[in-house]
């Protein structure tokens, strides 16, 4: 069972009165699609307010150059989330990543990533799809509407920060390729290339990365393939040209740099579950309940705070995405 | 270090001289790092999650302190230069600041003195608890690193100081199980401390010099 935490802070303090009602419409009309019992993905996508979507058009619209001089930060004062937090700045987003293919410091992502070439890109789609096929990244991305979202990452380290993606919605992807129904699950893959990824040089995880989905959890219309961030293209320490956000996943769910999905039958074997079972679950839901073995899970440290702060039931979105797991025992599915 | 040299010849005033300027070279290197973190934090230079940095860095240097403390008998032994034993207790001391350094940024910094989150880490997270108990043993060493405690334990002082080993090897178990997937530095400290710890073996075993309380007991 799903136990509620209320929030410190009951957001209807805090979000504009506006996105608050918007927010309220959203949950009206996704309780009534879960009292049908048939919340099928169509219905979702055509809802027009989701946790972390812009509303007040306080973000501008992409850098059409795609590599300008850097975002202007000053675009993005005011840009808040849903809860009303502001933005980690840029340098902190793409200066401080896990991304283990390019070693395991912190800052070994930003140092090194640029070996990564990121054009041409190609991405398989295949497993239980009626339409397999190899894309190129631009022919991937091309059909799909980009959304923009803000979004708190939780690592399972326990530090956290807020991000500003865009990018296409998987569940968009996913219906493209038309699952069969045999899917139950989507695989993801990263690049597997030492020569561009010094890290994988080293067995210190099974190269390459996997990571994957229930069906239905890639179909929620919050998990996103992100293509850009702060309103340009990825940098390749974020996982250039193309990532996952599966924001009320612990970040290692994200997957970066995605050159393989595959829709399956059976649970994908992920790396870190893989890696240390005891440790990481297949479903890694943000839980503050759920300790990892060797800290807690309780708190966080959002980056560019002094105190932690506590950490919210699936990472916050529990409104959102807490009817996926209903029944389910999460101290066991960690 | 007793100022009466452990080799059994009395240091000549040149030689004293060499040793207080050696013990002050110890003394800028070892404090070096504290003062790097110092200047890059008052720069705001220490990356997006400051605490995380100062919380590694102090860890890192003090086991290796630690096992530059536990190497000093085996190369005195080895290379036969034993005034490097004069070194031992001021290097060890450095570990311990470097630990204290390490223990206090998780209780102030990491934790601020959320008592009832640090109680809980340490009791049921073994990686909390090793490295709070090799931060124990560090303390206690330390307060008993005094000549007076030297004398007033007598032959004692030197098992009890055996427990620098213990340390270490907590102190690596900690670092070990930190770490999430690339295990090579601890391992490697993990090695050096088990090399260490064969190489001293065969002294224990070395008969026994007349003298063994008071100083000259501090060179085993």
């Amino acid at each position: 069972m799903l136990i509620r935490r209320p929030c410190d802070i009951r957001s209807s303090e805090i979000t504009p009165y506006r996105v608050y009602l918007n927010r309220r419409h959203f949950i009206g009309r996704t309780a009534k699609l879960a009292v049908a019992a048939a919340v099928t993905p169509a219905l979702l996508a055509s809802c027009d307010m989701l946790p972390g979507e812009e509303t007040e058009r306080g973000m501008r619209s992409p850098d059409p150059s795609g590599e300008g001089s850097g975002p202007q930060e000053r675009d993005w004062i005011g840009v808040r989330s849903e809860l009303g937090e502001t933005l980690t700045p840029f340098g902190d987003v793409t200066g401080y990543n896990n991304f283990y293919e390019f070693g395991t410091g912190k800052d070994d992502p930003a140092r090194k990533a640029h070996t990564l070439r990121t054009r041409p890109w190609s991405i398989a789609v295949e497993g239980r799809v009626a339409k397999p096929a190899v894309y190129d990244i631009e022919d991937f991305v091309a059909p799909h509407k980009l959304v923009d979202r803000v979004y708190r990452l939780r690592c399972v380290e326990a530090w956290s920060m807020v991000v500003p993606w865009s990018g296409l919605q998987l569940a968009d992807l996913i219906r493209r390729v038309q699952p069969t129904s045999r899917a139950k699950y989507v695989e993801f893959t990263t690049l597997y290339d030492p020569e561009q990824m010094p890290g994988q040089r080293r067995r210190i995880l099974d190269w390459p990365y996997v990571e994957g989905l229930r069906l239905d959890e890639a179909l929620h219309p919050l998990a996103l393939l992100a293509t850009r961030v702060y309103g340009r293209d990825l940098p390749t320490q974020n996982g250039a040209p193309i990532r996952l956000v599966v924001p009320w996943k612990y970040g290692f769910k994200s997957i970066k740099s995605i050159v393989r999905i595959r829709l399956v039958e059976e649970m994908p074997v992920t790396t870190w579950a893989a890696s240390a079972p005891r440790e990481y679950g297949f479903f890694a839901n943000v839980n503050p309940e759920v300790d990892h073995p060797r800290w807690s899970q309780a708190r966080e440290r959002r980056l560019g705070e002094f105190r932690r702060r506590r950490t919210l039931m699936f990472n916050g979105y529990e409104e959102q995405v807490g009817h996926l797991y209903a029944g389910m025992d999460l101290g066991r599915w960690f | 270090m007793s100022r009466s040299g452990e080799d059994g010849r009395r240091a000549s005033p040149a030689s004293g001289r060499r040793i207080a300027a050696a013990k002050a070279g110890v003394w800028i290197a070892a404090l070096t790092p504290a003062a790097w973190l110092a200047w890059r934090a008052a720069r705001r230079d220490l990356g997006a999650n400051p605490i995380e940095e100062l919380a590694l860095a102090t860890g890192w240097w003090a086991l290796f302190l630690l096992t530059l403390t536990l190497a000093v008998t085996p190369v005195r032994r080895i290379t036969g230069i034993n005034r490097v034993i004069r070194f031992r207790r001021l290097v060890g001391l450095f570990a311990f600041f470097y630990a204290t350094l390490h223990f206090l940024t998780y209780v102030v910094l990491d934790q601020f003195f959320a008592f009832e989150y640090i109680v809980e880490d340490v009791i049921e997270r073994p990686f909390i608890t090793v490295g709070f108990v090799a931060w124990l043993i560090l303390l206690a060493l330390a307060v008993t690193s005094t000549r007076g405690w030297i004398r007033k334990l007598g032959r004692r002082w030197r098992k009890l100081h055996r427990f620098l080993y213990v340390a270490a090897g907590l102190g690596s178990l900690h670092y070990l199980w930190k770490v999430k997937a690339d295990t090579r530095e601890p391992l490697l400290f993990i090695v050096v401390l088990a090399v260490l710890l064969m190489l001293r073996g065969p002294i224990r075993k070395r008969p026994r010099r007349g003298r063994v309380a008071g100083p000259a007991s501090q060179t085993g």
